[in-house]
């Protein structure tokens, strides 16, 4: 039989290929155009305004102090050194808050599941009150209202003379090293390495034999044993240096700004909230039929948790926690409402006030964000990749 | 012949039954139980009394200078002096009628379309959409007779409303329409698409607010003044777009291939198939999700404070500054707070109830 040839019926226009194609290069077009146009604008609006562009203002010398840089600074430092600073800044409130966030919400997260009613509905009203507030009033209502509320440096509240907390910030002693303190790092590093050897030679031999051995409480006590020992042999290399009073403020010690404390407990108790419920939900979407099974294997509840719940709720977990994660770095941004210097409010902030370089300005300062949010985005898809259940 | 007649049966042990076998089961089933519960019953005890004779007991109601307020407790006075203006910031006082009829409207219009069985569905819908922001606009702005109010005086939790509901107004079909964008199988669209997205989520709704208020007045034409609510509002239209792209996305993906293959075999067009088959049910399933956008959306209006607009926080904010009323920011704070609380705990709860209503798979 031949084949028949059927003859092209349709328009060219009604022909999807070329339609796509059509409409993609309008696309195109009109895009090119609208930032054709914005260009044109903003080119036109700098010379109007006497506005040179270009990265020559990082060279420049800054001129404004910052309360708290991790690097030294001065006023005599450039522009370029603000945005580092601001930069380290952010990256310190958000590493402690991350920590504090993660620790807190899995408290709660594991108290809102608890048999406990009380402990549970108590759980409940923390998640409910703190993700339901807006994390801006939260952040005003730390620094403004309890913060400032803090006695002064005089009357300063304290614990042991060590301690100390008033309306400047928490004072903390700092530690010392001493000679032969890298001896005690040094053996807290063997009695890492020491667990991950025994945890591999304790799977081994389970493995053949069956037998069980106590990784933990051995861990425990390499980890906690070694580097004491190390300690008491070297002569406590070690010692702390206390913040004293002098004059109207106390000196020596490590100082936490307020700012920094008010940001870091709103960040971590707004994110912990969330963290809670994600937590929470993650642990609930393991199927009942898991727990059941596991018991019928003749686990104990314990093990359980460990062995069967936690390894599958994680695969829901750690997806979405890695975008609270993101989250509490890009809403530590929020720090410019309360004056603590992190990039946005030094660089985005300061720095283009002064020196009116917006393009320049707020494109550093969101490739930053850009650049964190898509490495992240990048591990993350990677871990999905790996954690993703293979069916058949 | 005897017959054997069985006992009757004994009660349950006291201990099983009633309030004490409720607590020994919930509150003591265990020594750490037992622990935990104590010691979360000394926080309760510790802490609640006191809250409520500050914020109920001890606290001054009536009055309207500080002076009224000689119990030691919470002055809600400072509140209720300032009540108008946390309501509406600016507005002038014989026009707030069109601000609560603008508002009520739009409340009466949502409710329609969001309870079940009201008739007539479609037209309501097609009114919110297509007739009322005309109607909100002559109300809030002023024109047809009415005294024009600029935008400078709005403020206070009606701003708040205003910024949610205009930035919401605008991400839904933006968001649809990136959501497509990224789905689509032609590669400029599908990329613009991706590259949008991508950017607004990754960066700050600072930076895009400081964006909009500094860099947008510099990328238009230079004799065009663009109004700061305006600026704010192109800001966080944009970054809520992405995001609800996200959630849309989520519910395009979710729907089973099936259907769009179906759509093709009937003949639909592209356009077709989406409105008539995959958006309807793609929204539906997603209508939790953006819900929950809306309220992350409703607590991040709380940002443009730090671009100068006086929304409802940041009223509250600049109230504290005023001489004759200085040390009540914790009275302050607690009001926004309510106010943003009740808004965001309700949604949430409606998103949880429509959750439960399409969850319908097997449940413990």
């Amino acid at each position: 039989m031949a084949s028949v040839e059927h003859p092209q019926k349709t328009a060219w226009w009604n022909n999807a290929h070329n339609r796509a194609l059509l409409f993609q290069i309008l696309l195109a077009l009109g895009v090119s155009v609208f930032f054709a146009f914005i260009a044109n604008n903003t080119i036109h609006n700098l010379e109007q305004r006497g506005i040179s562009t270009g990265f020559a203002f990082l060279k420049q010398k800054a001129g404004f102090g910052i309360i708290q840089h991790l690097i030294p600074y001065t006023e005599n430092d450039t522009y370029g050194r603000t945005f580092i600073v601001g930069l380290l800044n952010t990256i310190l409130v958000s590493a402690l808050g991350i920590i504090c966030a993660t620790i807190l919400g899995f408290i709660i997260g594991v108290a809102r599941l608890s048999s406990n009613w009380l402990v549970s509905k108590l759980a409940g009203i923390y998640i409910e009150t703190f993700r339901n507030l807006p994390l801006l009033l939260q952040i005003f209502f730390w620094y403004f209202a309890v913060l400032q509320a803090l006695p002064s440096p005089r009357n300063s509240l304290h614990i042991g003379k060590k301690f100390f907390l008033n309306i400047r910030g928490v004072y903390l002693p700092s530690p010392i090293f001493q000679q032969g303190f890298g001896w005690v790092a040094g053996a807290f590093i063997l009695a890492i390495l020491a667990t991950i050897i025994l945890k591999r030679w304790a799977g081994k031999r389970q493995e053949e034999t069956g037998e069980q051995f106590p990784v933990f409480w051995t861990a425990t006590g390499l980890i906690l044993l070694l580097p004491m020992v190390a300690y008491f042999a070297t002569g406590r290399p070690l010692s702390w240096e206390y913040p004293v009073l002098k004059g109207f403020n106390f000196q020596g010690g490590i100082t936490i700004i307020p700012e920094l404390a008010a940001l870091l407990i709103a960040l971590s108790v707004y994110t912990a909230s969330l963290i809670a419920e994600i937590v929470r939900s993650g642990i609930l979407s393991v199927s009942h039929g898991q727990t059941e099974a596991a018991a019928a294997l003749g686990l104990r509840p314990g093990k359980v948790l460990r062995l069967v719940i936690i390894p599958q709720a994680m695969r829901v977990i750690i997806p979405q926690m890695t975008s609270q994660y993101l989250n509490l770095v890009k809403n530590s941004s929020l720090a410019t409402a309360i004056g603590y210097p992190d990039l946005v409010a030094v660089f985005a902030g300061t720095t283009l006030n002064q020196t009116g370089q917006a393009i320049e300005v707020i494109a550093m300062t969101m490739a930053v964000y850009l650049t964190i949010s898509l490495t992240i985005s990048f591990f993350m898809n990677w871990y999905n990749a790996r954690s993703q259940l293979r069916e058949r | 012949m005897s017959v054997h007649t069985p006992h009757p049966d004994l009660p349950p042990p006291s201990t099983s039954v009633g309030i004490i076998g409720w607590a020994r089961k919930n509150l003591f089933s265990s020594p750490l139980n037992s622990v935990l519960t104590l010691g979360a019953l000394y926080l309760v005890v510790r802490f609640l009394p006191p809250v409520i004779n500050w914020a109920i007991l001890d606290a001054n109601w009536a009055g309207s200078t500080r002076d009224a307020c000689t119990d030691g407790g919470a002055c809600w006075v400072f509140v209720k002096v300032r009540l108008t203006q946390f309501m509406f910031g600016f507005y002038p006082a014989d026009q707030y009628w069109r601000v609560i009829l603008a508002f009520g409207l739009l409340g009466v219009l949502i409710a329609w379309l969001l309870i079940e069985k009201t008739p007539k569905k479609s037209w309501v819908a097609a009114f919110t959409i297509l007739v009322y922001p005309i109607i909100a606009f002559v109300l809030f702005y002023g024109g047809l007779g009415l005294p024009v109010v600029e935008t400078n005086k709005w403020g206070g939790l009606m701003l708040t409303l205003i910024l949610a509901t205009i930035g919401m107004f605008f991400a839904l079909p933006f968001g649809i329409i990136l959501a497509l964008g990224r789905r689509s199988s032609m590669p400029i669209p599908r990329a613009l698409s991706v590259v949008f997205i991508e950017l607004w989520r990754g960066v700050p709704l600072i930076t895009v607010l400081f964006m909009s208020s500094v860099m947008l007045p510099l990328f238009m034409p230079e004799d065009l003044r663009i109004d700061k609510l305006v600026r704010a509002l192109v800001g966080i239209s944009l970054f809520q777009s992405a995001y609800m792209a996200e959630v849309i996305r989520g519910g395009l993906q979710a729907l089973p291939k099936g259907q769009s293959e179906a759509a093709d075999a009937l003949g639909l067009s592209y356009w077709q198939a989406m409105f008539l088959v995959i958006l309807p049910q793609a929204l539906k399933t997603v209508i939790p999700g953006i819900v929950n956008t809306f309220i992350e959306l409703f607590k991040d209006t709380t940002l443009v404070l730090i671009i100068g607009l006086m929304d409802l926080l940041s009223i509250v904010q600049s109230a504290f500054a005023d001489p004759k009323w200085l040390g009540f920011s914790v009275e302050g704070y607690v009001f926004a707070g309510l106010v943003y609380w009740i808004f965001c705990f309700s949604m949430s709860r409606y998103s949880q109830h429509l959750e439960r209503k399409l969850h319908t798979g097997h449940k413990r």
